[in-house]
């Protein structure tokens, strides 16, 4: 199996996305915006036919959503500080933007309804070399964001007033989780497909968060959660013949079932 | 007399048009202990708020150890202890560790990384506050009264000059509440830390601080405890046995 160059490939792919989504998931549930996820996927809908009213495809299709999600965004984070709304009125306004322009574009444009369903439900094991190529700079930028504020990033997240009393300048470190967050909705779209996003963010998170003793450990472990889940996953659907972003899913049902019931044996 | 630690002139704040201090001028020595009490709706979290730079005032000036508040920087310096956390996660995966080396970012410049010395800082003030049993426990399993130990101890985690409490015990039963009441005392005395406490008892606090600001909106009274008991304003305000309630020392 791992001698087929688009199983490396999907496996490596696969395993960065999943980092990636763990780690920031772990934030997102913990601040409760885990749906942030989900609208941003949305939105990528929507930019995905932008992209395609254009006829870009594959790697510039990427590229050119990347600032789309990215403003979308921000613009999240505003409505929500700005417009005196709470943080999921303000995903959900945007959100249902994303999905409202994606129909409609499809509809008065025609003719590339079927590659942009593909992308609802995302093929990881299709990822060309080019975008792998795309998905190892934006992982890369996404880590590096994340390793710089880590620290102010963790105290946002524990207490945002305290964080404030700190110096930490929280308005702009939760821009910065909200763009990372982004470019990481922008990868996963390959992976699991626009329609289970918000599943890899938040899964692996609240599987880590059953068991882990303390913020760090909280992390690694979702990243360990989140790689092994995408792993098996893509190699079940590749032995099994079945859709690989809904078996990624499935098998993180499974191991947050397994965790949560772990939780409740070792606390008795 | 020494410069102020604090120093607050012709201050009004509010929200939306609610004005909720009126005028407020004060000044805190160094190693004093002041005890802010009011009503409720009084302005004394307003204060607060003010002070720590979460809210801006809508008029009037706060000097902070000297330098005027809007160009601060020096956060290290001033520790603060709220009533309880703003949404607090009783699930929240953070060890009592993890959560006091987080005082230790104020101050610290970009990009924000801990060094050795500040492990043995996290270290030598959890040792202090008498929390090194529980360091890797998660904040979310404490009861009420070490968790506000813990989060005492970021406050103090940096050392600072002034230390600002907003109503720390409010969820405190009284024996936990006594005891850190008495930390709170001892930490003043011992090492001169300025403590500011926002407080609704104010039939002990006048057992602990040196000073008392009762606030309704405006600065009602500011002195010492002693002169409070010999004010005859304010046992027109109060009526004389609660003003002697208040000072607890007549």
């Amino acid at each position: 199996m791992l001698s087929y160059g688009f199983m490396q490939r999907a496996l490596l792919g696969g395993s960065l996305v999943a980092i990636l989504c763990s780690v920031l998931g772990v934030f997102l549930v913990l601040r409760r915006l885990s749906l942030i996820g989900d609208g941003l996927s949305h939105v990528t809908f929507g930019s995905v036919a932008i992209a395609m009213l254009f006829r870009l495809q594959s790697v510039y299709l990427m590229l050119a959503i990347v600032p789309l999600v990215m403003a979308s965004s921000l613009g999240i984070l505003k409505l929500a500080q700005r417009a005196r709304i709470y943080g999921d009125a303000a995903i959900g306004i945007v959100s249902a933007l994303g999905i409202a322009v994606g129909v409609m574009l499809a509809s008065v444009a025609g003719g590339f309804n079927v590659d942009l369903f593909s992308y609802l439900f995302g093929n990881i094991l299709s990822i060309s070399a080019g975008e792998l190529g795309i998905a190892a700079l934006l992982f890369t930028v996404v880590l590096l964001g994340v390793a710089v504020f880590y620290n102010d990033l963790f105290a946002s997240t524990f207490d945002e007033e305290l964080a404030k009393t700190s110096g930490i300048d929280t308005e702009r470190i939760n821009g910065v989780l909200v763009l990372l967050t982004a470019l990481t909705v922008v990868l996963a779209m390959k992976v699991v497909g626009i329609m289970l996003i918000s599943a890899l963010l938040i899964l692996p998170a609240v599987s880590a968060l059953q068991i882990a003793k303390g913020f760090k450990t909280a992390i690694v472990c979702a990243a360990v959660i989140g790689v092994l889940t995408v792993v098996v996953g893509i190699t079940v659907s590749f032995l099994a013949n079945v859709p690989t972003g809904a078996t990624i899913v499935l098998i993180n049902f499974v191991v947050f079932f397994l965790a949560f019931a772990a939780r409740g044996i070792f606390r008795r | 007399m020494n410069a102020p630690i604090l120093s607050i002139k012709n201050l009004c704040a509010g929200y939306r048009g609610t004005e909720a201090l009126h005028d407020v001028s004060f000044d805190v020595q160094p190693g004093s202990y002041i005890g802010i009490c009011g009503p409720n709706g009084s302005g004394k979290s307003t204060l607060v708020k003010v002070i720590l730079g979460l809210l801006p005032p809508t008029r009037g000036e706060v000097a902070l150890l000297g330098t005027q508040q809007t160009a601060f920087r020096d956060w290290q310096r001033i520790g603060y202890l709220p009533q309880g956390l703003q949404f607090f996660n009783p699930h929240f995966p953070a060890t009592v560790k993890e959560v006091v080396r987080l005082g230790r970012l104020a101050g610290k410049r970009f990009p924000k990384r801990f060094d050795r010395e500040d492990a043995l800082a996290v270290e030598r003030t959890m040792e202090w506050m008498g929390i090194s049993h529980i360091k890797g426990c998660m904040i979310g399993e404490l009861s009420g009264g070490l968790r506000q130990r813990a989060l005492l101890a970021r406050a103090l985690v940096n050392e600072p000059a002034l230390l600002v409490m907003d109503e720390p015990t409010t969820a405190l039963d009284p024996e936990t509440r006594e005891s850190f009441y008495r930390l709170i005392y001892e930490m003043n005395r011992e090492k001169q830390v300025t403590v500011l406490l926002v407080t609704h008892d104010t039939a002990t606090i006048g057992e602990y601080a040196s000073h008392l600001l009762y606030l309704d909106k405006r600065v009602m009274f500011y002195g010492s405890f002693d002169d409070f008991c010999g004010s005859e304003e304010m046992t027109g305000v109060f009526g004389e046995h609660a003003q002697h309630l208040v000072c607890h020392r007549h």
